[in-house]
């Protein structure tokens, strides 16, 4: 005998702890299982594009920093590039390398959190969280030590950074970079042959490397599938050519590669990390740029490796203070394209696992 | 570094492989008409020279004229980005064909130009406000869209709510050109509860 359900529509968030914010999934269930799936946003929309249009360049670097406030340096070093693209100005070395070393710092910061609460969603509860967060404060210190800001740095200008490093601070990343693998090797022995994790997530939120490059998902949801793209490779930017990297990549696009290529990439960073406070050079740390800068007409596409995926920034400038039109290209709301996809026909825990696997910051999401 | 194919390339090769499609080179762009669109974007995506497998940005610019709907693609076989635009000139009723057929990824970005510009895009599957709920008035990208401050206020477009004058409930339409009544409130003297 088989027992019929009737298909319930169920909210999931916006306000719930697995939603990373307010994310509202509407889904159907049959039983436990989602038959549909719908995503609700637009609870964080502060128009920023619109806010954006009516101050000038450097008034709209804060800003960047409120969209993904998990990395705000990603966001910030984005928006100069873009602005620095258009007006074609160049910027210093010292200020390159130390774009790259707080570009790394707040990758290792983000993927931290990712796979703290990554592991929180899959049943871990609270305890590798703490554990992830306790680097996380050590990097967020070293924010503070440089731009006083803890989140929401506001450090990069165009034309440079805003102030330059104080002097305790290469001994502190050193202090910090000495101590982080042995750290990432006990987190490993931890984590990766945990049997709750590796029962929840292999084998959940399957995309594949076709699909994957079609819904332009980018970051390391796209190199879980086994695509090698990583803007720092394949485009270069800063001075990310000068460095010996590595781009881990999964094989089966489920949610645990997506933890492994988060947690590969913590390595990774470490090793840039490593060479870019060696080669740091010496010299001006910006260059004099007008604070109402004023970029001759046109427009500019830069973009850049968030932790993310691709963020990229669209301006169009008509010549004036402010700019014309002020797009970002989010990854996470663009990683989102495949949500349904992910977990439609799994159960709500699933679906729970698999949604957090994609690590989106709302904030960005709805901008 | 991946190379930014100039207009002229595209707009070449586009010619090539989809005979007759209207298509003009401007600088680092390839403007496309709107009618050639889907097919030109099918045939780039499955052109082995063009290959551009992802589309990786949509947005739109409001140029008062004409809207121009812009599409990064970029290759990653191939490792170059290429620019593709639509002019559209019809401000009231302004339709674009969607290119979800051909890029999935454009769903959630179309949604979102949708919503903020006001730009339809024939054939997308669900083409539904993104950020903003039904029934909001106007939108808020276009440049004739109410300014948030100093800017002049246009005639027949909505300001802001206000609660005096039945704006801004929680239910029911906050944004119609009439007051709305508000709803009885439950905790006046008087009140069942």
């Amino acid at each position: 005998m088989t027992i019929r359900t009737e298909p319930f529509v169920v909210n999931i968030g916006p306000q719930h702890p697995s939603t990373h914010g307010v994310f509202r999934m509407r889904c159907v269930l049959d039983g436990e299982t989602v038959v549909d799936a719908d995503m609700v946003v637009g609870y964080l929309h502060r128009s920023l594009e619109k806010l954006a249009e009516e101050r000038t360049y450097t008034q709209n670097i804060p800003f960047t920093d409120r969209m993904d406030y998990l990395s705000a340096m990603s966001g910030n070093l984005g928006y100069v590039m873009a602005v620095e693209k258009l007006a074609g100005i160049r910027v210093p070395e010292r200020a390159q390398y130390l774009r790259v070393i707080m570009a790394e710092l707040q990758r290792i910061a983000n993927h931290s959190m990712a796979i703290g609460t990554f592991i929180n969603d899959c049943g871990a509860w609270q305890t590798p969280l703490m554990w992830m967060f306790a680097e996380r404060e050590k990097i967020l210190d070293l924010f503070e030590m440089t731009c006083g800001a803890r989140l929401t740095c506001n450090y990069m200008r165009i034309g440079g950074v805003a102030f330059d490093i104080p002097d305790e601070f290469i001994p502190a990343i050193n202090s910090f970079l000495a101590d982080f693998p042995r750290k990432i090797d006990e987190y490993e022995k931890m984590l990766l042959e945990n049997e709750i994790l590796i029962a929840r997530a292999k084998g959940n939120g399957v995309i594949t490397k076709e699909m994957a490059i079609n819904a332009s998902i980018t970051g390391p949801m796209l190199r879980s599938t086994g695509v090698p793209y990583d803007i720092r490779k394949v485009d270069p930017y800063a001075v990310y050519d000068r460095f010996d990297f590595a781009i881990p990549v999964g094989e089966n696009g489920d949610s645990y590669d997506r933890f492994l290529v988060r947690l590969a990439e913590l390595r990774e960073s470490h090793k840039i990390l490593v060479q870019a406070v060696r080669d740091l050079p010496g010299g001006p740390y910006k260059v004099d740029v007008p604070l109402a800068i004023r970029p001759p007409v046109g427009e500019a596409y830069a973009r850049v490796e968030s932790p993310k995926g691709e963020l990229g920034f669209y301006l169009v400038s008509d010549g004036g203070a402010a700019p014309y039109r002020f797009h970002v290209r989010s990854p996470s709301l663009i990683n989102l394209s495949l949500l349904r996809e992910m977990i439609v026909g799994h159960s709500v825990a699933d679906a729970i696992v698999a949604f957090g696997s994609i690590d989106i910051v709302l904030g960005e999401v709805d901008r | 570094m991946t190379l930014e194919l100039t207009g002229e390339q595209v707009a070449g090769r586009i010619a090539q492989i989809v005979p007759g499609a209207r298509v003009e080179a401007v600088g680092l762009s390839c403007y496309v008409h709107p009618d050639d669109l889907v097919a030109v974007a099918t045939a780039a995506r499955d052109d082995p020279e063009l290959r551009f497998q992802m589309l990786t940005n949509l947005t739109a610019v409001d140029y008062l004229t004409h809207f121009e709907v812009i599409y990064h693609c970029v290759s990653l076989a191939k490792n170059h980005l290429g620019l593709f635009k639509v002019r559209v000139y019809d401000r009231d009723n302004a339709v674009v064909p969607s290119v979800t057929s051909v890029w999935w990824g454009a769903h959630l970005q179309e949604r979102e130009v949708y919503d903020l510009m006001g730009i339809r895009f024939e054939g997308h599957p669900d083409l539904r406000r993104l950020f903003l709920w039904e029934g909001f008035a106007g939108h808020p990208l276009r440049k004739d869209f109410l300014g948030i401050s100093g800017a002049t206020r246009h005639a027949g477009l909505p300001h802001f709510p206000k609660q005096e004058q039945g704006y801004g409930v929680l239910n029911g339409p906050r944004w119609s050109a009439e007051p709305q009544p508000l709803p009885p409130d439950p905790f006046a003297p008087g009140a069942p509860f």
